[in-house]
């Protein structure tokens, strides 16, 4: 008899998304503690630093759900970002600044628009889909900087943060950050359940070897279509929140220096993690946010260290992270 | 006679001035083991990926259980139940063994647009999974990422992935190539066993394996069908012998 005697679904499956718990987990009891550190501090600039950062987390969340677990090297990503924005902006410019109608109408057009892209974007395959993301996303900031009515290349002031069913709650600020922190939370857990869901081990499959997943009877495109329109909506949803946070709006949040930005962030943390992206948005921008306020040169210091990372870091700064656990875990007996 | 499963007439593919595939014209009965010989550059790999869809043809036409699919895509090929194997292995290396064949089995059953519930916990995908392991002798390795099985263990979970989604028709393109003799008479064992389930056709260049399991033997040399027939017919063959055996027994 062979051991299949065992029942089948217990049998372990080594490469199933791994199941971390305990560092996402620190990572959102850290971010939940921010408001209290920052009251005893007295330092209110860390509120704003961190809700930046949360909302620059959901953006590279979106772009880890691509690169990390569909290979689909997106360089467009801030046109999403924008888009949510531009949104917030435009219907706040008419009067409109209930969440009620900019939240949906800053998720429905970013999702729109990657349903669009996505169908010409996905046509295509590695250099080509880089080069074909950035040539949209180029597109959009281009849309943006000549949108004269709304600013254009100087963007748009939005008079007052979004109102949530005509309670100002947006303007208190640390309202503002717990909300910032749900979506992020929102955002991480939806995205956990679908890399490790059917859909999301098509993906993966599909990000091994596409040519096999078609042959098996699979249609890789709409899968990745699906995906691109899930997270280009998650894109949304941070430009949503930007232009709340920053009460501004303007083409440079569709640049294609954003879009590499984001994709920095999740190298950074750690490529096909999900939380590797929180972490990555993070230090990212908390070392810009430092290392700026050290000398004015800081891009000088911050270039080389983000190449170094990258370069030398498999698994960037979350295997930093596992690496020294494990090491630690090493010589736990004897100490 | 029996309707074919599989009826090729007149398939044709060229690549520039070069002819790959010749007016090659075939058929495949149900359950029937159809083995496609030749040398290199034959053409074998060309006429499965033509039938499987990765190749368009330039003419001719391919009858599948009875519907002309010559123009359809391999996704949906591949759903009517027209299976393959790989020349060059095909598994993916970062899943286990058995997510790979439950990911074959998912292509099979129901939607996967399903955006919740954790797939690896399905025992609906994990058990025919596990079955299909277990009968290409690959139970006690479910749990080993592809990547790291050996090569015939890769070409047997191969097979696994193909049998779960129950094919009509499995195309097997050299499942032998690259395996050592041990390897080699697994594998004979495991596609006999198969034999009779379900109709196969297999290009392939190891001749024990060859006249091991064909019910019915074609020949193709630049292209075109030489020969077919029964294989006590194609081994005495003279013309056979001159292009082709001679050599390969030399070779042996």
């Amino acid at each position: 008899m062979t051991p299949a005697a065992a029942p089948a679904d217990a049998v372990p499956v080594l490469t199933r998304p791994r199941r971390t718990v305990v560092l996402p987990a620190l990572v959102f009891a850290a971010l939940a503690l921010v408001p209290a550190g920052a009251f005893a501090l007295s330092a209110g600039y860390l509120l704003d630093l961190f809700t930046r950062v949360m909302i620059f987390a959901i953006a590279a969340l979106s772009v880890d759900l691509l690169i990390g677990y569909a290979a689909l090297v997106t360089f467009g990503q801030a046109a999403f970002v924008g888009i949510g924005a531009y949104a917030v902006g435009i219907l706040a410019s008419h009067g409109l600044t209930d969440v009620v109608v900019a939240l949906p109408v800053a998720l429905l057009a970013s999702g729109l628009f990657a349903l669009v892209t996505g169908f010409v974007c996905l046509r295509t395959k590695g250099v080509y889909f880089i080069m074909i993301t950035l040539a949209f996303g180029q597109m959009a900031f281009f849309t943006a900087s000549s949108l004269a009515p709304y600013g254009g290349d100087d963007g748009l002031t939005v008079q007052e943060r979004n109102t949530v069913l005509g309670l100002p709650l947006f303007e208190q600020p640390l309202v503002f950050y717990y909300v910032v922190l749900v979506a992020l939370l929102v955002v991480y857990l939806l995205f956990r359940a679908l890399v490790a869901s059917r859909f999301g081990r098509v993906l993966r499959g599909a990000k091994d070897n596409a040519l096999r997943m078609t042959t098996l009877g699979f249609q890789v495109y709409r899968f990745q279509l699906a995906a691109y329109v899930i997270a280009g909506m998650a894109g949304g949803l941070a430009g949503f929140l930007l232009a709340n946070a920053t009460e501004f709006v303007s083409p440079a949040y569709m640049s294609w220096q954003r879009s590499g930005e984001l994709i920095i962030m999740v190298l950074l943390g750690g490529l096909g993690t999900l939380h590797g992206a929180i972490v990555g948005a993070a230090a990212f921008l908390l070392l810009e946010e430092w290392l700026s306020a050290l000398t004015e040169h800081w891009k000088m210091i911050f270039g080389p260290l983000l190449v170094l990372v990258v370069v030398f870091v498999r698994g960037g700064l979350i295997g930093i992270g596992a690496a020294l656990a494990r090491a630690a875990g090493r010589r736990g007996p004897r100490g | 006679m029996v309707e074919p499963v599989l009826a090729i007439d007149g398939l044709r593919k060229q690549f520039g001035g070069l002819v790959v595939t010749d007016q090659v014209t075939l058929s495949v009965a149900p359950g029937e083991l159809h083995a496609v010989i030749g040398p290199n550059g034959a053409g074998k790999t060309t006429l499965i990926n033509q039938i499987s869809g990765v190749l368009p043809s330039d003419s001719g036409t391919i009858l599948f259980a009875g519907r002309d699919i010559t123009r359809l895509a391999p996704h949906r090929r591949a759903r009517l139940g027209l299976a393959r194997t790989f020349q060059i292995t095909s598994v993916l290396p970062a899943f286990s063994a058995l997510e790979n064949v439950a990911l074959a089995v998912q292509a099979r059953s129901g939607s996967s647009f399903r955006f919740f519930g954790d797939a690896a916990a399905e025992p609906a995908l994990n058990r025919p999974a596990m079955a299909a392991l277990d009968e290409v002798g690959l139970a006690d390795r479910a749990a080993v990422p592809a990547g790291h099985l050996s090569h015939g263990e890769k070409r047997a979970l191969e097979l696994a992935m193909a049998l779960v989604t129950e094919p009509k028709l499995l195309l097997l393109d050299e499942p032998m190539a690259g395996t050592g003799r041990e390897e080699t008479a697994r594998l004979i064992a495991v596609l006999r066993r198969l034999k009779g389930r379900f109709a196969m056709m297999l290009v392939e260049h190891d001749m024990t394996a060859v006249f091991a399991l064909a019910d019915h033997i074609s020949v193709l040399i630049y292209g075109r069908i030489l020969l077919s027939g029964k294989p006590d017919e194609v081994r005495e063959d003279p013309q056979v012998v001159a292009a082709y055996l001679g050599d390969e027994i030399e070779f042996e």
